[in-house]
């Protein structure tokens, strides 16, 4: 093993890292307000690279620039998801709204493997492949930009929760539902923003993934094990964990792939999964609500 | 007395009848019977104890790799692999349980853990040569030899998992009787409370993860034998531990009859999209996907709980 395979894991697993970081972002948002372990959550990230996909193929639109097609259009499928499927349901059993999220997840992957069948597509515009080195690591700019736009979102966001009004209301609904409500804030309302704005986050990660990615009905589930591993590793609903903690994945995996064969890989970041489950429920960041 | 004239008489047709059925019935009717024994061993542990498992594939894949392991080097009939398989699951399922309900990991937070085992596994699968890594296990010379657990013809293995679909309804029926039964019930409308009675919470549960775990390995050595062939994403992925609590909770999770009565329905409704739209994958799965939501939605208790109110009613 030489230090610069490990050097070039490194860079790798960050870049990737804020990508997760991201996507776990929006999953924990969904999580502090609504209480849902999201499902779905991958899924939604598939459809995003799927419309990244077909507006690159046929109308010509660059992968990043059709971000501002994508984020807005899933900030409202995610509101109409949550009006239509999980509102009606928000007093039901804690299962069975994650049986739920898991059916929503069934519908839309399978949705896409009925339109557009299991082939892998790619995305590949002029600068996929452009790349220079730092020091002895090769960086792919695409894994670039989208680890720097990952993390550009994620501050948005942050930002957008800090200083906003609705921002503020979201906050309040994580931390105490009923004082919010007695505060009057419009508690359905704010329960769909948020789950607008976890899908608006999830599809801008898949647009940016899309350059370097491929694109099918299933390649949402390893972003959302993925989402998972760094939620609970961040602390659930809790945000600046989520964007840390996504380094950490990402680099674990990383590392994993560099030092162990095959796809064991995946073992690394699953045993670091039951481990904070266990041992670090409310996350290693602290803060979060734990059990 | 009604409800069991009507299941006596269930069970005469399901005897009968099939010898008389055309090949490809009888073959939907195994899944449905493999299906709603699935069904039946996940609601165990998710319907009655409460504790939502997305990982039970883990389980039939122990139970799947084993007896196919044992025959393929050490020549153990299946039917014995079976029993070590269930009880290596059994162990396996302990040894998750114990680590999850000992550090008090409850609702999603079990769910996630229990799929992470799973997949931990699936990937153990997928990278050891020994047990033929992704590209699986074949069981070869189909020849019909009974002791070994090979029939010729479908209809022996319709019998096979019959008895078994049979005996996990038996089972549950005699459970939800049990001191056991009482104590899950009341751990799953609250667990708190329950301890404070003085229910053993952890012995328990563990104790319905046990009996789940080594059913489900059962469930998973009869798939071995009756399609003879096993790799790491059919027995180990997550399509399988979403099988079993589909059937429970389509059907009515915590009802002994339950995940029986949705394999019956989610079953043949799968087979009749496939053929419906030849050629178009997932039409099946994505009809899973919205009966989940929709009886979630307006049968929370399942088809049980419907025929339950509207019985009382």
């Amino acid at each position: 093993m030489t230090a610069d395979l490990l050097l070039q894991a490194v860079v790798s697993g960050l870049l990737l890292g804020g990508v997760y970081g991201l996507v776990a972002s929006g999953l924990s948002l969904i999580f502090g307000v609504l209480r849902i372990i999201n499902f779905a959550h991958g899924a939604v990230m598939m459809l995003a690279m799927y419309t990244t996909y077909w507006l690159f193929t046929l109308l010509k639109v660059d992968p990043y620039l059709s971000i501002l097609v994508t984020g807005p259009s899933f900030f409202v499928l995610g509101m109409v998801i949550q009006r239509l499927v999980i509102e009606p349901n928000r007093f039901a059993a804690e299962h069975n709204q994650l049986m739920l999220t898991l059916g929503l997840a069934l519908v839309l992957e399978n949705l896409a493997l009925v339109l557009w069948q299991g082939d892998f597509r790619t995305v590949r515009p002029p600068y996929a492949s452009a790349s220079f080195m730092l020091g002895e690591a090769l960086v792919e700019v695409p894994r670039l930009v989208a680890c720097g736009g990952a993390v550009v979102m994620a501050l948005a966001l942050f930002a957008f929760l800090r200083l906003t009004d609705v921002g503020k209301a979201i906050r309040a609904l994580a931390e105490e539902p009923e004082g919010a409500m007695l505060m009057g804030i419009d508690v359905g309302r704010i329960r769909a923003v948020a789950f607008g704005i976890g899908s608006g986050c999830v599809a801008v990660a898949g647009a940016l993934v899309t350059p370097f990615f491929y694109v099918a009905p299933d390649v949402g589930e390893s972003f959302n094990i993925m989402a998972f591993v760094v939620v609970v590793l961040g602390g659930m609903g809790n945000f600046v964990g989520a964007l840390l903690s996504g380094f950490i994945v990402g680099l674990a995996e990383s590392l994993g792939a560099t030092l162990m064969p095959g796809s064991l890989k995946q073992l690394v970041v699953f045993a670091l999964f039951v481990l904070v489950l266990l041992f670090r429920p409310a996350g290693l960041v602290g803060g979060g609500r734990g059990r | 007395m009604a409800a069991e004239v009507v299941a006596g008489l269930a069970v005469g047709i399901l005897v009968v009848a099939p010898p008389f059925l055309p090949p490809y019935f009888l073959e939907i009717l195994i899944s449905v019977m493999l299906f709603g024994y699935l069904g039946a061993a996940w609601n165990i542990l998710g319907g009655y104890a409460g504790q939502f498992s997305f990982g039970h594939a883990a389980y039939f894949g122990i139970g799947a790799y084993t007896s196919t392991l044992l025959f393929l080097t050490l020549g153990l009939t299946p039917w014995l692999g079976m029993l070590a398989g269930g009880v290596l699951a059994a162990v396996f399922g302990l040894f998750a349980g114990y680590l999850s309900f000992r550090y008090g990991l409850r609702g999603p937070y079990f769910s996630l853990v229990t799929l992470a085992f799973a997949e931990m596994l699936r990937v153990v699968a997928v990278n050891t040569k020994a047990v033929g890594s992704s590209l699986g296990l074949v069981i070869p010379n189909r020849e019909s030899a009974p002791l070994n657990f090979v029939f010729a013809g479908k209809l022996p293995y319709y019998y096979v998992i019959l008895a078994m679909a049979l005996a996990a309804v038996w089972i549950t029926r005699r459970l939800e009787r049990s001191k056991l039964g009482y104590s899950l019930l009341a751990i799953r409308e609250n667990e708190n409370a329950a301890e404070a009675a003085g229910v053993d919470s952890l012995g328990m549960k563990l104790r319905a993860m046990a009996l789940s775990s080594f059913l489900t390995a059962l469930g998973g050595t009869f798939y071995a034998q009756y399609f003879a062939y096993i790799d790491p994403t059919i027995t180990f992925g997550p399509s399988v531990s979403i099988q079993g609590l589909l059937q429970a909770i389509v059907g009515g999770a915590g009802t002994v009859l339950g995940p029986v009565i949705g394999a019956f329905v989610l079953t043949p409704m799968s087979e009749l999209s496939r053929a419906a739209f030849r050629g178009r994958a997932g039409v099946d799965v994505m009809l899973y996907g919205l009966v989940l939501i929709l009886v979630i939605s307006f049968l929370p208790n399942g088809l049980m709980g419907w025929v339950r109110r509207r019985r009382r009613a």
